[in-house]
């Protein structure tokens, strides 16, 4: 398991719609800010990679310092998948990320869950933290 | 002479089916624009029953022509026959009964698998929600179609945390069948 991480969905409009920080690490206030942070700038590096390759996990698009960024965008409505990672373990990240993947779509199918809205499912949050135990 | 009734499962095999995926999400298209149009919960489960009972007081007919059920002689044989018969019919699931009450008037219909709901997770939002509400208007209007008067309630619903779908059927009265008109006019 990794010291940190930081894993979030992103709809299509740039919106969050999940985030849970899944690092081992001790949780620090000021730590989950910079993630966000980061993350959000990577999401312009995602966009100009994103029509240059057919492949939907790109890793280590972006680093800060020790950490960093690999995406999974999804083909059909253009959700990112974002983590923050400081491991180098790339057959994990992704399986993690196609493993969330399949969650996500699950979560899609749910005619209760509106697309592109926050997902507020504890049943999902579960799952997503033992795939990244199980990955990370 | 009547031909012998057919069982569930012979009648299930010779129907034209659609994809079970095609079918959950168009149910849950359907609930998810009731709850948009109508915003309460209690109301979407009055409109869901309503439905069913629609769709119910039809669906008796193609049920007692496709089966070749003759008349059941008592409640207990009636619910036999919606969980055996009906359901496989046209759900392709089989429903157990049980817990029947002394007076044989009111049971349980017991689902153990039920494709309407698959995918399907309650948000905080909707937690008063029948999803399956459906499902209780039909058999009331089925009932009601062969002159039972029922109150059907869910006793346990997999979608709020129980291990299975509970029916329960209460029969409130048997309707006497009326004509319309006099033998003299």
């Amino acid at each position: 398991m990794t010291s940190t991480a930081c894993f979030m969905i992103v709809s299509r409009n740039d919106i969050p719609i999940y985030e849970a920080e899944v690092g081992a690490a001790p949780k620090k206030e000021e730590a989950v800010h910079q993630h966000q942070f980061i993350l959000h700038a990577a999401l312009d590096i995602v966009q100009d990679i994103a029509w240059t390759t057919s492949a939907m996990f790109l890793k280590s698009i972006d680093r800060f310092n020790d950490l960093v960024v690999s995406v999974y965008v999804t083909a059909a409505i253009h959700t990112r998948l974002m983590l923050l990672h400081d491991s180098r373990n790339d057959d994990g990240i992704k399986s993690f990320f196609q493993e969330v993947h399949e969650l996500y779509i699950k979560s899609l199918l749910n005619p209760l869950y509106l697309p592109g809205s926050r997902i507020k499912s504890s049943h999902f949050d579960t799952k997503v933290r033992a795939l990244a135990r199980k990955y990370l | 002479m009547a031909p012998p009734p057919r069982s569930g499962d012979a009648i299930f095999a010779n129907v034209d089916r659609v994809n079970a995926e095609l079918f959950t999400l168009t149910y849950g298209a359907i609930v998810r624009q009731l709850l948009t149009d109508l915003e309460e919960v209690d109301e979407v489960n009055k409109q869901l029953d309503q439905m069913g009972y629609n769709i119910g007081i039809r669906l008796i007919d193609e049920f007692l022509a496709k089966s070749n059920i003759s008349t059941c002689v008592d409640f207990k044989e009636t619910a036999e026959v919606i969980a055996k018969v009906g359901f496989k019919m046209f759900l392709g699931v089989t429903a157990s009964v049980s817990n029947w009450d002394p007076e044989g008037t009111t049971c349980s219909i017991i689902l153990e698998d039920n494709p309407l709901v698959d995918f399907v997770e309650l948000p905080d939002t909707c937690q008063g929600l029948y999803y399956c509400n459906i499902l209780s208007g039909v058999v009331r209007g089925a009932l009601e179609m062969v002159s039972m008067k029922t109150e059907i309630t869910w006793v346990r619903d997999m979608l709020r945390g129980d291990d299975a779908f509970e029916l329960r059927l209460k029969l409130l009265k048997q309707v006497p069948e009326e004509y319309p008109y006099k033998d003299d006019e």
